[in-house]
């Protein structure tokens, strides 16, 4: 399961990543690695992008970069 | 170590109070600049500390230090090139464990590194607690706590620079262990421990790892030191080969995973998180701001609230200022040479020129003021990401950025703004490909200076439906610049890096005053520096276009003779009077120059006794000029008469000559020449003289359209206008308002556009392009117009439509992100790194 399939309110936890270069080295920057508390907050008015909760800070991302994000419920 | 001097950098992730920080410590001394050759703001400041000159030089913000974006690599520079005594990782205490992700890179660069946890109190006011011995302990690197926003912890901090830089060497014991990939790095490091350059400068360990990351900046490092650099490089392909087929993860990932993973049991053993997850106030206050519904409301009505604040009050303000400025135009007047009859001497007009246009744009200081405040306060409250945030999505349609707002709300999204704050607004956007087409449509948007022109058009050729009209040109900006950005990122910019949206929202903070103030400043002080300077050098080049090579003899002797008639007159009412004898020719322009000094004297004074004061001194300065000025007994009265005629033929002179020499001009040639192909647009070569000049800055349209048709008495512009170009139609001046919305941007903006481009080629391209459009839309509107048959108000709406239909087509056009395969890995690691 990806991380954009999630609708806001669910927490999952991380398991995989499955993007390259720049999106994935700044995807491990920002503190997404495996096992890494995930908790879907909020969706943009125009639905994208979406909020998320990341092991106690707030990011924000679009959904085809939390399509990389392989996640765990 | 005695008296050395000392150099510390300041390094940490983005909020985390880094440059609460750093006032804290250097206090009001400090110096913005950008780091050489990039637009990356370096910002430096100094202390004294112990009869030491302790210098302090602010890092970006960045996550992480790889070579992904253009901050790491500056910061990664400065630390491996300046080796500065000592690395003040400033990190939120109370997000730590992210911020620790920077830390362990930091280290493993051998740099000397404190741990600053700043933001302490807020980690309390959310319960946390952290074992700062426990830390210190496991990291090996003295830890600092300190509350910088509170003014706590600057004498600690100094004490831990004092003794971090005094201490005699620093052995880190902190390293991490790679686990699986460590032969790989040990294999490495014995390759590159053989060049003997390398292994000095750099940490060897450091570089093995950087390799194995596949990062660039590591791979010119070695290039440019190591002899078999090729060789090298191919061991290091080999090493992650083999090592991904032996973990069945990339090596990159594997080496960021490996720290999170310490970092977060580290994060683990010394912070102590309470378990009620409370929400905070910022989550709550969000709740609203980034509603669906209530988000928009919010983010419009800030909107309305800065627009109204700096361009509303901000035009109230700079009007009051004004007097200043036009204090100094009067003072440049007063100490330049005396002016002619017809003509001024070169030093006094090109003087008066170059003061003229630095004051032109000087006037809009207040406004850059409140601006730069009101952005200084967007950007600390936190409420910038959320901007981006509810906007991306639509904005992202059209090639451009979340963070693409701001820029365009002052370039003048309706009417009414700037080009300049604008396009130096673009900073923020982290996008590259986004921030180039936001910069190349910011100028099209409505500034102030554009505004002038279409009151003239709107009053002389649309006086009926003015209102229509001026909605027409305040929106359909935007129509027109959001499908070019589309365009240009389809075309020129596709190949521009574009990065991953990801971005932080922080909670949000109450900006102080003196923070806000101190970067409002800061900031009009560097677009004094970058932009003035620069403005009167420009100015020159104008003058020159404008006024050479002059007016032939011919014409010369004609105004010549024009002068000598009234001076005739002036002189025979002269020897009517008992002044005969007492004034001669030559005094005639003198009294004239004195009627103006007295005026300017008293531009603005409203008290008698004041005004009676300054009376006294031109009085005492020249009793019999004063006399005729000032209409004193029956001999003075007739000599006024006299003198209003002379000086009225004066001012038909010079305004004709001047007018003559503009028409004459290389500028007028210029306009000439451009004539057959601007009239498919409908522009005559006097209105081309008119652009042409209005690239210096765009208010001398007006002015110069005014002294082409010669502005007389009660007349305005537009209806000298009307009755200077008798076959001019609404359809005319519609081609004219769209190419003045599309104008090329301005001296000062494209000077802007350059430094935040970083190349004159773009600023070269933003000042084509945008004329090439202009020309292209106001002949597609003209020529189109015409063969159809259309009249100018029934074109206007023609357009309007073409152009909303251009956006949504533009908009449903894919963005190159969106037609790129994104690279995806098939290889899985769920097994491998947790």
């Amino acid at each position: 399961m990806t991380l954009n399939e999630l609708t806001p309110g669910t927490a999952c936890s991380m398991a995989d990543l499955t993007a390259d270069g720049p999106l994935g080295q700044r995807l491990m920057d920002l503190g997404f690695y495996p096992g890494a508390r995930i908790e879907i907050v909020r969706n943009a008015p125009l639905v994208d992008p979406v909020e998320l909760r990341l092991d106690g800070y707030h990011v924000s991302i679009r959904h085809s970069e939390a399509k990389h994000i392989e996640v765990e419920l | 170590m005695g008296s050395r001097n000392l150099l510390v950098a300041l390094a940490g992730q983005p909020n985390c109070g880094k440059s609460t920080v750093f006032n804290l410590l250097t206090g009001a001394r400090q110096h913005v600049a950008n780091y050489p050759g990039v637009t990356v703001e370096k910002k430096t400041g100094a202390y004294a500390d112990e009869g030491r000159r302790v210098e302090l030089v602010d890092l970006p913000g960045t996550y992480s230090l790889t070579s992904y974006s253009l901050e790491e690599r500056v910061a990664r520079d400065f630390l491996l090139g300046d080796n500065p005594d000592v690395v003040i990782d400033v990190a939120d205490a109370s997000n730590l464990k992210r911020n620790l992700y920077l830390l362990v890179q930091l280290l493993e660069m051998e740099a000397p590194v404190i741990l600053n946890l700043n933001m302490m109190d807020v980690a309390e006011r959310r319960g946390q607690t952290i074992d700062i011995a426990g830390l210190r302990e496991i990291l090996g690197v003295p830890v600092v706590p300190t509350k910088a926003k509170k003014g706590e912890g600057r004498e600690a901090l100094r004490e831990a620079i004092r003794s971090l830089a005094d201490a005699p060497s620093h052995e880190h014991a902190f390293r991490i262990d790679y686990g699986p990939m460590e032969r790989y790095i040990a294999e490495l490091e014995e390759k590159l421990c053989e060049d003997p350059v390398l292994s000095i400068r750099y940490p060897v360990r450091w570089v093995a790892i950087k390799l194995l990351e596949n990062d660039e900046g590591a791979a010119e490092l070695l290039a440019a030191s190591h002899p078999e650099a090729d060789l090298v490089m191919t061991l290091a392909e080999s090493c992650r080969e083999r090592f991904r087929e032996e973990a069945g993860n990339a090596a990159e990932r594997h080496i960021a995973f490996t720290r999170h993973g310490l970092c977060a049991r580290m994060a683990g053993r010394t912070v102590t998180i309470p378990t009620d997850n409370r929400r905070s106030l910022s989550d709550l206050a969000d709740r609203y701001v980034c509603n669906r519904f209530l988000g928009p409301v919010i983010l419009v009505a800030i909107l309305m609230v800065l627009y109204q604040v700096a361009i509303v009050f901000g035009n109230w303000l700079a009007l009051q200022v004004w007097p200043l400025w036009g204090a100094l135009e009067n003072f440049a007047a007063d100490v330049l040479p005396a002016a002619g009859f017809i003509d001024d001497p070169l030093l006094r007009a090109l003087g008066l020129w170059v003061v003229k246009s630095t004051t032109a744009i000087l006037n809009y200081l207040p406004i850059f003021l409140l601006l730069f405040a009101l952005i200084a306060v967007l950007e600390d409250s936190g409420y910038m990401p959320r901007m981006a945030f509810i906007l991306d999505r639509l904005f992202r349609r059209f090639g451009l950025h979340g963070q693409s707002t701001l820029p365009m709300i002052l370039g003048g999204v309706y009417v009414g703004g700037c080009a300049i704050p604008g396009v130096m607004a673009t900073k923020a956007i982290p996008d590259e490909r986004a921030r180039l087409a936001t910069i190349m449509i910011v100028p099209m948007m409505n500034c102030l200076a554009k505004v002038p022109l279409y009151l003239i058009l709107i009053g002389a050729y649309f006086a009926d439906t003015g209102g229509f009209a001026m909605f027409f040109i305040a929106t359909v900006t935007l129509f027109m610049a959001l499908p070019v950005a589309k365009l240009l990122t389809l075309t020129v910019l596709r190949k521009q890096p574009s990065a991953p949206f990801i971005m932080e929202m922080p909670p949000y903070h109450l900006p102080t005053v003196t923070g806000v103030m101190r970067r409002a400043f800061e900031r009009v002080w560097l677009f004094l520096k970058k932009i003035v300077t620069v403005v009167a050098a420009v100015a020159v080049v104008v003058f020159v276009l404008i006024n050479y090579p002059g007016l032939t003899e011919n014409r010369r002797a004609h105004y010549q003779a024009m002068q000598d008639k009234s001076l005739d007159a002036f002189m025979s009412a002269v020897d009517k009077t008992g002044y005969q004898g007492r004034i001669s020719r030559d005094d005639v322009l003198s009294i004239i120059l004195f009627n103006e000094s007295l005026k300017r004297a008293k531009q603005g004074v409203t008290d008698q006794t004041e005004s009676n004061v300054i009376n006294a001194r031109f009085e005492a300065d020249n009793p019999v000029y004063y006399a005729v000025v000032k209409r004193v007994g029956k001999d003075g009265k007739a000599l006024n008469r006299a003198l209003k005629k002379v000086d009225r033929v004066r001012k038909k002179v010079r305004r004709e000559a001047r007018a003559e020499r503009f028409e004459t001009s290389f500028l007028g040639i210029m306009g000439r020449a451009l004539e057959p192909v601007t009239q498919w647009a409908g522009f005559n070569w006097r209105i081309n003289i008119a652009l042409l000049s209005a690239f210096a800055a765009k208010e001398n349209s007006a002015a110069t359209l005014g002294s082409i048709y010669g502005i007389d008495g009660g007349q305005s512009v537009q209806e000298s206008m009307k009755a200077g170009e008798a076959g001019f139609t609404a359809l005319h001046a519609l081609a004219l308002m769209l190419f003045m919305a599309l104008y090329p941007p301005c001296v000062p903006t494209s000077i802007m556009v350059r430094h935040q481009s970083n190349s004159t080629k773009w600023m070269l391209f933003s000042i084509v392009y945008q004329t090439l459009l202009g020309l292209f839309v106001a002949s597609l509107v003209f020529t189109g117009g015409k063969i159809l048959g259309l009249s100018g108000f029934q074109t206007m709406w023609a357009f309007y439509g073409l152009c909303v239909a251009a956006t949504l087509v533009m908009a449903l056009i894919p963005t190159p992100e969106e037609t790129e395969v994104a690279p995806l890995i098939n290889a899985s690691c769920k097994e491998h790194c947790s």
